[in-house]
C-alpha cells in the first residue's frame, strides 16, 4: 500500500476530486494548510505599511491506495492540479504498513 | 449652528394680508404656522440625532474593529459601546450645561444641570424652531462620537478601565469647553451669538476632528507602541468589517453635517450636497495617490479616503458651495494619505488605526480652508447692523476670517495636547494606563472582557 500525499493549489481542488472520483478513487482526507516552495508570496499594503506574506494557502489531499494504482493515481493528481505555473504544488509517496477499519476490523488493502 | 427665518416672513406677509381679519384667527394662524414649522424641523433634527448616534454604533465600531487583530475585535468595540452610555449618562447629568449653558468664553455654567429647563419649548439662541430637549440630544450624539475616534490611536493596548475614565475626564475637560467656545452661547469662537474672534465650524471641525485627533496623537506618544509593532505583521483582520462600518459612517454624517442646520429648509440641503462631495472627491484623492504610488487602489484607502473627505468637509459644510466641497475634499484625500502612510512612518509613532492622520490632520485642513471658501450665499445668517449678509470668508473678500480660522484650530490643538497629555498622566496613576504584556499578547478580548470575538468551534 502507499500514502499519495499531494499538496495543491486551493482552487484546484474540485477539479482533482473529480479526476480522482473518475479513477474509481473515492476515499481521500483534505486538509487547508499553508506553505510555500520556491514560490515567493506576495505583498500587502495597509495604508502604507507593507506586509510580506510568504506562507500561501494551499490544500492537502491524502490518499491511500494499492500499489498498482501508484502511476495512475499520481498521473491523474499531475494532470488535474497542473496549471503549469511556479505554486502548483508537490506530490509525496510512502509506503504503508498497514491499515484498519475501525467499524470491522479489516486489515490491509480490504480497510481501503 | 442656527437657521434662517424665511417662514416667520411669509408668516409676516400673511398676517399683513390678513390684517382686516379678527385678531384671535390671526393669533391661531401664527399658532399654526409654527407648529407646522416645528414638526417639520423636528423631524429632521430627530431622525439627525439617531444618524449621528449610528456614526458610533455600529459604524465607528466596525470601522475600528475590522482594522485591529483578531484578538481585539471585541475590545475595540466595547470602546465605542461603552461611549454611548457613559457619555450619554455624564451629559444628562452635566456636561450639557458645561458644553451649553452661558456661562464664561471659555466654560457653560451650571444651569442646566441635570437638564433643568431643558424641555419642549425652543432655546431660541440655539434652534428657534425645535424643542431645547431635541437639540441637547443632537449635541449628546456629537460628545459620544468625539472621544470615541480617539480610541483608533490607543487600540490594542489601553486598559478598559483606564479608558473609561480617560473619556470621562475628556469630556468634561476637553470637549465640554471646546464645544462651548465654538457654539455656546458667549463662547469666544461663537460668530453667531457674541464671540469676540468669530470663527466658522459649522459641523465640528476644531470641536470634534482637531481635538480628538490631536488628543489621538498624545496618546500615541504618551502610550508608545503596541509590543511587536514593526517587526510583527498586525494587519487589519476584518477588511469587511471596516468597509460596512465606513459606509455607515458616510451615511450618519448626513445628519451630521446636514443635522447641523438645525432645521429641514434650503441650509440643510446644502449641507448634505456639499459633505457628500467632499466625501467623493476625497475618496478619489486618495486612491489615486496609492494607485499611483503602490500599483493597486486599495479598498481601505477608499473607504479611508471618503472618511479623512467627509472630516475635512464638516467644519465648512454649512458654507460653501459644491465645487470648494470638492476642492477641500480632494485635497483631505491626497493630504491624508500622505499623513498616514508617509509622516507617519518617518516619525515611527504607533497611531494604531490613524486617528491623528485622519482627524487630526482632515480637522485642521478643513478648519482652515472654511475660513478660504465660506460665502454668504450659501450661509447668510451673519448680518451688519444695515441688515445685509456680512462677507464670510477669503471668497467674500474676508480674507481675515482665515486668521480667526487659524486661532480657533490653535485652541483646539492647545487644548487638546496640554488636556489629553494631563489626563493621561491623572489616570496612569490612578489606574494604569496599558494593559500587561501578558493581557496584550492574549488580547483585550479574553484578558478585558472575558470573551472572543469568534467562536469557530462553537
Amino acid at each position: 500500500m502507499k500514502k499519495v500525499e499531494a499538496i495543491i493549489q486551493p482552487f484546484k481542488l474540485e477539479e482533482v476530486k473529480e479526476a480522482l472520483k473518475n479513477i474509481g478513487i473515492d476515499g481521500m482526507t483534505v486538509t487547508e494548510v499553508r506553505g510555500h516552495g520556491r514560490q515567493k508570496g506576495h505583498k500587502e499594503i495597509y495604508r502604507g505599511q507593507e506586509y510580506m506574506v510568504d506562507l500561501l494557502p494551499k490544500v492537502k489531499i491524502e490518499l491511500v491506495i494499492a500499489d498498482p494504482r501508484l502511476n495512475e493515481v499520481v498521473h491523474t493528481l499531475t494532470s488535474a492540479a497542473r496549471t503549469g505555473k511556479i505554486g502548483d504544488g508537490k506530490i509525496f509517496v510512502y509506503d504503508v504498513a498497514d491499515a484498519v477499519r475501525i467499524r470491522n476490523d479489516d486489515r490491509g488493502e480490504s480497510a481501503l | 449652528m442656527f437657521r434662517t427665518r424665511s417662514v416667520l416672513v411669509y408668516l409676516a406677509a400673511t398676517a399683513a394680508a390678513l390684517a382686516q381679519a379678527p385678531p384671535d384667527k390671526i393669533a391661531a394662524l401664527e399658532a399654526a404656522v409654527q407648529s407646522a414649522q416645528t414638526s417639520g424641523d423636528n423631524a429632521w433634527m430627530l431622525t439627525s440625532s439617531a444618524l449621528v448616534l449610528l456614526m458610533t454604533g455600529p459604524g465607528l465600531a466596525l470601522f475600528y474593529s475590522g482594522l485591529v487583530r483578531r484578538k481585539n475585535v471585541l475590545g475595540t468595540m466595547m470602546q465605542s459601546f461603552i461611549l454611548m452610555a457613559l457619555v450619554s449618562v455624564l451629559w444628562a447629568l452635566f456636561g450639557y450645561s458645561l458644553a451649553f449653558g452661558e456661562g464664561s468664553p471659555f466654560i457653560g455654567d451650571l444651569r442646566y444641570l441635570m437638564l433643568g429647563g431643558v424641555e419642549g419649548a425652543p432655546m431660541p439662541d440655539y434652534a428657534a424652531t425645535i424643542p431645547h430637549q431635541t437639540f441637547m440630544l443632537f449635541q449628546l450624539m456629537f460628545a459620544i462620537i468625539t472621544p470615541g475616534l480617539i480610541c483608533g490611536a490607543y487600540a490594542e493596548r489601553m486598559k478598559f478601565s483606564a479608558m473609561v475614565l480617560f473619556s470621562a475626564l475628556w469630556l468634561i475637560l476637553v470637549y465640554c469647553p471646546m464645544a462651548h467656545m465654538v457654539w455656546g452661547k458667549g463662547g469666544m469662537f461663537n460668530a453667531f451669538l457674541g464671540g469676540s474672534i468669530p470663527a466658522f465650524d459649522f459641523a465640528g471641525g476644531t470641536v470634534v476632528h482637531i481635538t480628538s485627533g490631536v488628543s489621538a496623537l498624545v496618546c500615541a506618544l504618551v502610550m508608545g507602541k503596541r509590543k511587536g509593532y514593526g517587526s510583527e505583521p498586525m494587519k487589519p483582520h476584518s477588511m469587511v468589517l471596516s468597509f460596512i462600518g465606513a459606509c455607515l459612517l458616510w451615511v450618519g454624517w448626513f445628519g451630521f453635517n446636514a443635522g447641523s442646520a438645525l432645521g429641514s429648509g434650503s441650509l440643510a440641503t446644502s449641507a448634505f450636497a456639499a459633505t457628500h462631495f467632499g466625501a467623493a472627491a476625497a475618496t478619489l484623492g486618495w486612491v489615486l495617490m496609492e494607485w499611483m504610488r503602490n500599483g493597486k487602489p486599495s479598498v481601505l484607502g477608499g473607504i479611508s479616503g471618503a472618511v479623512a473627505g467627509l472630516v475635512a468637509i464638516t467644519p465648512a459644510s454649512g458654507f460653501v458651495k459644491p465645487m470648494p466641497a470638492l476642492i477641500i475634499g480632494f485635497t483631505a484625500g491626497v493630504v491624508c494619505y500622505l499623513m498616514c502612510s508617509v509622516i507617519k512612518s518617518k516619525f515611527g509613532y504607533d497611531d494604531s488605526l490613524d486617528a491623528f492622520g485622519v482627524h487630526g490632520a482632515g480637522g485642521t485642513l478643513g478648519a482652515i480652508l472654511t475660513g478660504v471658501f465660506a460665502t454668504n450665499a450659501i450661509n447668510s445668517a451673519l448680518k451688519g447692523s444695515d441688515g445685509k449678509p456680512l462677507p464670510l470668508g477669503l471668497v467674500d473678500g474676508n480674507g481675515g476670517q482665515v486668521i480667526n480660522q487659524v486661532m480657533a484650530s490653535a485652541m483646539a490643538w492647545g487644548l487638546a495636547l496640554v488636556g489629553t497629555f494631563i489626563i493621561l498622566k491623572i489616570v496612569d496613576a490612578v489606574v494604569g494606563l496599558r494593559v500587561t504584556n501578558e493581557q496584550e499578547y492574549e488580547g483585550l478580548d479574553i484578558s478585558m472582557h472575558g470573551e472572543e470575538g469568534y467562536n469557530f468551534e462553537a
